[in-house]
C-alpha cells in the first residue's frame, strides 16, 4: 500500500515495472550465483584462520598439509608479493594502518586469516587445512573500547588503539549549554551485527587468454582490481573483476572477502580455484557493523528547542580498520540529525580491540546515531511534558538551514510531511486492545546519498544501439539484488522511448565496461543513474537531427516511445529506431556515445570540523506499533509504517523493497541480532544463535513514499538503500515505552533486557510506594 | 570413508551418485545432479534455501544425507513450471510483486508456498507467514512474498470458477 504526491509528467512508462531479465531467471531459479560455475581443473580454496583473538605467531609449518594427497599449495603471508589487503583510506590523509592479506607475526583477532589451502578437492582442502600447524603465544588484548582506553592497555597497533578522531561542529556549544533550561544528558549503546546475506561469500579465480587474471566473484565493488593487482604486484591492467548478480550484499561485500584468497591460489598455483565460506567463518570474522557507545548532551529552552549539542561517539572499530574512518566520520556528520542547531560539538573515535574488524553496513555510521538523536527527542519532550512530535517540530531542519558543518541543505526538506504522513496513517486505525500491553512510537531521520563531496566521486556509462534498433548498455555497476541494472534500463527508456525487451545491459565486468564505482552509500542510483540519463540524452541529441529531417519535423517535436520516433502533432508516422539509426550511420553520425557523470565537489577540514559532506539527503518519517509481554519481555511489532521522499520513483516495487527490506533488518537490529564476543572469542557462529525476523515475527511493512521531484539523482531521484533502516530501532523503543514505561539505552531490547526494565522499574515504583507509605 | 551407490531423480531425471555416507543431499543435487537452483546459505537447516520437495514434501536438504534420498523423487524449483505458460504463474506472481530482490531465497520460497497452496487455499496472510517460517529472506522483509502468494491463491481462485 502506497500513496504518491507526484507532479503530472510526461512520460508514464516508468510507472510500469516491466519485468526486467534477471527477476525472471530469479523467481526461474535459472540465474547463476558465484558458486553456481565451475571450470575444468578447478581447485578448491579453503582458508585456515586463527582460533585465539590476541597472539604472536611463533611459527605456521605447512609440511603435513603439502604432502596431503590432492593438495596443490599451501600458502603464507611469505607468500604474498604484497601483503597489504587494505590500508586505510581514511580520504583525508590521516596516518595509515595495514590489514594484510595474511597475517605475518601478529594475530589480532579470532578468526583472522593465516595461511591458505587449494586442492582438487572440497574435503581434501579441508582436510590438509586442519594439517597446518600453528604455534601461537597467546599475549594480553584488549577486547572493548572501555579496555583499549584504559591507561597502558595492550596495543593493537603500534601507534595506539585510538585510529581516528573526527572532530564536527561549530558556534560556542558551552556557552550555549549555560543558557539551557534543561540539558539531557544520556547514552546510548549499539551492538555487533552482521550482514547475514543469504548467498555465501564465493568466487572463482582463473588465468584467462591474455594472462589476465580473473575473477568471478560476489562482490559489490569491481574496482577492487586494482588492489589484487597490487597485492600480486601485476599490471593493474592484468586483472578483471567481474561480479556476479549477489544474493544480497548490504556492505559485507564493499570490502574484499574471498578475492584476495582466490586470486593469491589461482595465481600461485596457475589453475582454476574456487573459494566458498561457510556460515560459520562468515559470522566468526569477517567484518561487522561498528557497535558505538554514543554520549549525547542536548542543552533545550524551555519550549524544547535545541540550542546546544555536545555529542562524544566511540566506535569498535575492531582489529584493523577497514573503512572504520569513514564510518566514524558520517556518525559525527549526521549525529544531530533532521534538528537545527547552531552552538554544537561532535567528536567520534575509532577504536581498535582484538575482535572482528567491523566495517561497512547498510547506514554506514549514519544509521546507529538515529536511535541517539531520536530518544533525546522523547527524553526533552518527557522531562518538559511535551509532545515529542511538537519538539520536533519546532526544531526540524528546512531547505536553507546550516547544518553542525557548517554547509546549507539545498534541496527539499519533506521530513515535517513524512511525520504527518506517518501519525495520520497510524491514528487511522485504532491501537489493538487484546489485554496485552501495546504502544506505539515513531521517529525521523535524514540519512546522506552519495559519497561524501570531498571524495570526487564519478560513475561512467556506454549507450550504443545496434542496426536493427535494440540498445546496449554498458556500465560497471554491481548489482545486489535492488535493481541495479533494471533500474539504468528504465531511465534510458525514459529518455530514448525504448523497451526492456529490447534493451541488454552489460554490467559489472572490470574489463568490458566503464567504471561505475561501488555499489554502496545509496550512490548507485544518483551516480550511475546520472551517468546514463546523461548518456542517453548526448545519444538522442546525436540521433534527433536525423529524425527531425527524416520526419519533417521540428527536434522539440519528436516523441520517443515504444522503440520508436514520431512527431508530436503527427503520432501515427512512426520511425522506427533501427531505421533511424540505420540512416544514421549511413550519414556518418556514429549511435554511440559515453559518458562520465561527476558528482559535486567540495572540501571538508578536519581542524575546524567544517565544510561539506554529503551532497545531500533523504528524508523519513517511521511509526510502529508493539506488543510487549511483560512476563517474558517479548515485544511483538503489530503495525509498521515508513514514509521516505524519494525525489522520484524510478521502479515503486523496488523503492517499496528496499523500505521493507531495510525495516525488516532494522527490526532485527533493534530486537534480537547480537554478535556475543566473549574475552575476544566470537560466540554467535550458527544463525541458530543469529536471531533474525522471520516471516511471522514481522507485520506487513506499511510505504508511503513521496515524490518531490528535487533529489539529485537521475530524474530528481533520492537514494533509498539506506535511509529506511535508521529510524527503526528508537521507534520501537519509544513504542516499548509507550507500553510499558521503560526506555532502553541498549540494543538489542531482547526479551531478558525488556523484562529486566520492566522489573527494575517496578521495584522502583515500589520502593517510592513504600516511602510515600512510611512518611 | 567407503562410499555407496544411491539413485534418485531430480525433476524427473535420474541421477548416480556414489557417496559416502555422511554426504549431504543439497551436494549430490548440486554436484552429480546439476541443480544449481538449490542453494547452500548456512548448512545448518535454519535458512530453507536448499529446500527441495522429497517425495513430494519440503525438506531442508542440507540436512538430509544423500544415503536418505535413495530412490526418491526431488523436485527443485526448475521443476516446477506450467505447461501452458512456461513460467509457473506463482514464479510470475513473485516476480511482478517485486517478492525477489536477490533472489537468493526464491526457490526455497516459491516450493514452500505452492506446497501449502496445494493443501490449503484461501488462507489468510498470517497463516501464510507461518508457512514461511523456515525460509528467511534478508531482502525483502517478507511483505512483498506474502502479496505474490496470496495472488496467486487469488488468481486460482478466479480460474477455478
Amino acid at each position: 500500500m502506497s500513496e504518491t504526491l507526484a507532479a503530472p509528467r510526461q512520460e508514464q512508462r516508468s510507472r510500469r515495472d516491466e519485468l526486467h531479465r534477471d527477476f525472471v531467471e530469479k523467481v526461474s531459479g535459472s540465474l547463476r550465483y558465484a558458486d553456481d560455475w565451475s571450470m575444468p581443473g578447478m581447485l578448491h580454496g579453503v582458508v585456515v584462520r586463527a582460533t585465539l583473538p590476541s597472539a604472536r605467531i611463533v611459527s605456521i609449518d605447512t609440511e603435513q598439509a603439502r604432502l596431503f594427497p590432492g593438495v596443490r599449495a599451501v600458502l603464507t603471508a611469505a607468500d604474498v608479493p604484497h601483503n597489504v589487503a587494505s590500508e586505510d583510506p581514511s580520504g583525508l590523509g590521516n596516518d595509515s594502518v595495514v590489514m594484510p592479506v595474511l597475517a605475518v607475526d601478529r594475530v589480532r583477532y579470532d578468526g583472522e586469516p593465516l595461511a591458505l589451502v587449494a586442492a582438487e578437492t572440497q574435503e581434501a582442502a579441508e582436510a590438509a587445512a586442519q594439517l597446518v600447524v600453528v604455534d601461537l603465544e597467546e599475549i594480553p588484548g584488549v577486547f572493548s573500547v572501555e579496555a583499549a582506553m584504559a591507561p597502558g592497555a595492550p596495543a593493537v597497533h603500534a601507534n595506539g588503539n585510538e585510529f581516528v578522531q573526527w572532530h564536527v561542529g561549530r558556534g560556542d556549544p558551552d556557552t550555549a549549554m549555560e543558557q539551557a533550561h534543561l540539558i539531557v544528558d544520556e547514552t546510548y549503546h549499539t551492538q555487533h551485527v552482521d550482514h547475514a546475506y543469504l548467498e555465501p561469500e564465493s568466487g572463482i579465480g582463473w588465468i584467462d587468454t591474455d594472462g589476465v587474471l580473473t575473477l568471478r566473484v560476489s562482490t559489490q565493488v569491481i574496482e577492487h582490481a586494482r588492489e589484487l593487482a597490487d597485492i600480486l604486484q601485476l599490471p593493474q591492467s592484468k586483472v578483471r573483476v567481474i561480479a556476479t548478480f549477489m544474493g544480497g550484499g548490504f556492505g559485507g561485500k564493499e570490502d574484499m572477502t574471498v578475492e584476495p584468497h582466490v586470486a593469491l591460489l589461482a595465481w600461485k598455483t596457475q589453475m582454476p580455484v574456487r573459494m566458498v565460506w561457510s556460515r560459520q567463518e562468515s559470522l566468526l570474522a569477517r567484518q561487522k557493523r561498528h557497535p558505538l557507545t554514543m554520549r549525547y548532551r542536548t542543552g533545550v529552552d524551555a519550549s524544547g528547542r535545541i540550542l546546544a549539542q555536545d555529542i562524544t561517539i566511540y566506535g569498535n572499530a575492531g582489529a584493523y580498520p577497514m573503512l572504520s574512518a569513514r564510518v566514524l566520520f558520517a556518525s559525527a556528520a549526521h549525529a544531530c540529525g533532521p534538528y537545527q542547531v547552531e552552538d554544537v560539538r561532535i567528536r567520534s573515535h575509532a577504536i581498535f580491540t582484538n575482535t572482528v574488524p567491523t566495517s561497512a553496513f547498510r547506514g554506514f555510521g549514519a544509521m546507529q546515531v538515529v536511535f541517539a538523536h531520536e530518544q533525546q527527542i522523547e527524553h526533552i519532550a518527557e522531562r518538559l511534558g511535551l509532545p515529542a512530535d511538537q519538539v520536533r517540530r519546532i526544531n526540524f531542519v528546512s531547505r536553507g538551514v546550516r547544518r553542525p558543518s557548517g554547509e546549507t541543505l539545498d534541496t527539499e526538506v519533506s521530513v515535517e510531511d513524512c511525520l504527518d504522513q506517518v501519525r495520520s496513517t497510524l491514528n487511522s486505525v485504532p491501537a489493538a486492545a487484546n489485554g496485552v500491553r501495546i504502544g506505539r512510537g515513531v521517529a525521523c531521520n535524514m540519512h546522506p546519498y552519495g559519497r561524501n563531496v570531498f571524495i570526487a566521486d564519478r560513475a561512467s556509462a556506454w549507450m550504443g544501439f545496434e542496426p536493427d534498433g535494440t540498445l546496449v548498455i554498458r556500465c560497471g555497476v554491481t548489482d545486489l539484488g535492488a535493481g541495479q541494472a533494471a533500474s539504468l534500463v528504465q531511465i534510458a527508456s525514459e529518455i530514448l522511448g525504448t523497451t526492456v525487451g529490447r534493451t541488454t545491459v552489460h554490467i559489472g565486468d572490470s574489463a568490458l565496461n566503464p567504471l561505475a564505482g561501488g555499489t554502496f552509500a545509496s550512490r548507485q542510483l544518483y551516480m550511475s543513474g546520472n551517468a546514463v540519463e546523461q548518456v542517453a540524452r548526448e545519444l538522442r541529441d546525436l540521433l534527433a537531427p536525423v529524425a527531425a529531417g527524416l520526419l519533417g519535423t521540428a527536434i522539440d517535436e519528436l516523441v520517443w516511445v515504444d522503440d520508436t520516433v514520431s512527431p508530436r502533432t503527427r503520432p501515427d508516422s512512426k520511425l522506427e529506431l533501427g531505421e533511424l539509426v540505420r540512416h544514421a550511420e549511413g550519414m556518418g553520425v556514429m549511435p554511440y556515445a559515453h559518458s562520465t557523470y561527476h558528482a559535486e565537489t567540495g572540501s571538508f577540514d578536519p581542524k575546524t570540523g567544517t565544510g561539506r559532506t554529503a551532497p545531500d539527503y533523504t528524508y523519513g518519517a517511521h511509526g510502529v506499533e508493539v506488543e510487549v509481554d511483560e512476563a517474558t519481555g517479548l515485544v511483538k511489532v503489530l503495525r509498521y509504517v515508513a514514509c521516505h521522499d524519494v525525489g522520484r520513483i524510478i521502479s515503486r516495487n523496488r523503492v517499496e523493497g528496499q523500505i521493507q527490506g531495510a525495516v525488516a533488518q532494522g527490526v532485527g537490529y533493534a530486537l534480537s541480532e547480537d554478535i556475543l564476543i566473549e574475552d575476544g572469542s566470537n560466540t554467535t557462529t550458527l544463525f541458530a544463535n543469529y536471531l533474525m525476523p522471520t516471516a511471522p515475527q514481522l507485520p506487513d511493512i506499511e510505504t508511503i513514499v513521496l515524490e518531490r521531484h528535487l533529489g539529485k539523482g537521475p530524474l530528481g531521484a533520492r537514494g533509498i538503500g539506506e535511509p529506511p533502516i535508521g529510524p527503526v530501532a528508537s521507534a520501537i523503543a519509544s513504542a516499548i515505552h509507550d507500553a510499558v514505561g521503560v526506555r532502553l539505552a541498549t540494543l538489542p531490547m531482547t526479551p531478558e533486557r525488556v523484562r529486566g526494565a520492566i522489573r527494575a522499574n517496578a521495584s522502583t515504583n515500589a520502593t517510592h510506594t513504600d516511602e510515600a507509605a512510611v512518611r | 570413508m567407503n562410499t555407496v551407490p544411491i539413485t534418485l531423480r531430480v525433476n524427473g531425471r535420474p541421477v548416480a551418485a556414489s557417496v559416502t555416507p555422511n554426504r549431504p543431499l543439497v551436494e549430490v543435487l548440486r554436484d552429480e545432479g546439476r541443480s544449481m537452483d538449490v542453494k547452500v546459505g548456512c548448512g545448518e537447516g535454519v535458512c530453507g534455501t536448499c529446500t527441495v520437495l522429497l517425495d513430494g514434501d519440503p525438506i531442508n536438504s542440507c540436512l538430509v544425507f544423500a544415503v536418505q534420498a535413495d530412490g526418491a523423487e526431488i523436485t527443485t524449483v526448475q521443476g516446477l513450471t506450467d505447461p501452458d505458460e512456461g513460467l509457473h504463474p506463482l514464479k510470475r506472481a513473485f516476480a511482478e510483486h517485486g517478492a525477489a530482490q536477490c533472489g537468493f531465497c526464491t526457490p526455497g520460497m516459491v516450493l514452500t508456498a505452492e506446497w501449502h497452496l496445494r493443501r490449503k487455499r484461501g488462507a489468510s496472510r498470517d497463516e501464510i507467514r507461518e508457512w514461511l517460517k523456515g525460509n528467511l529472506c534478508r531482502c525483502t522483509g517478507y511483505t512483498k512474498i506474502v502479496d505474490a502468494i496470496e495472488s496467486y491463491d487469488r488468481q486460482m481462485e478466479e480460474s477455478d470458477v
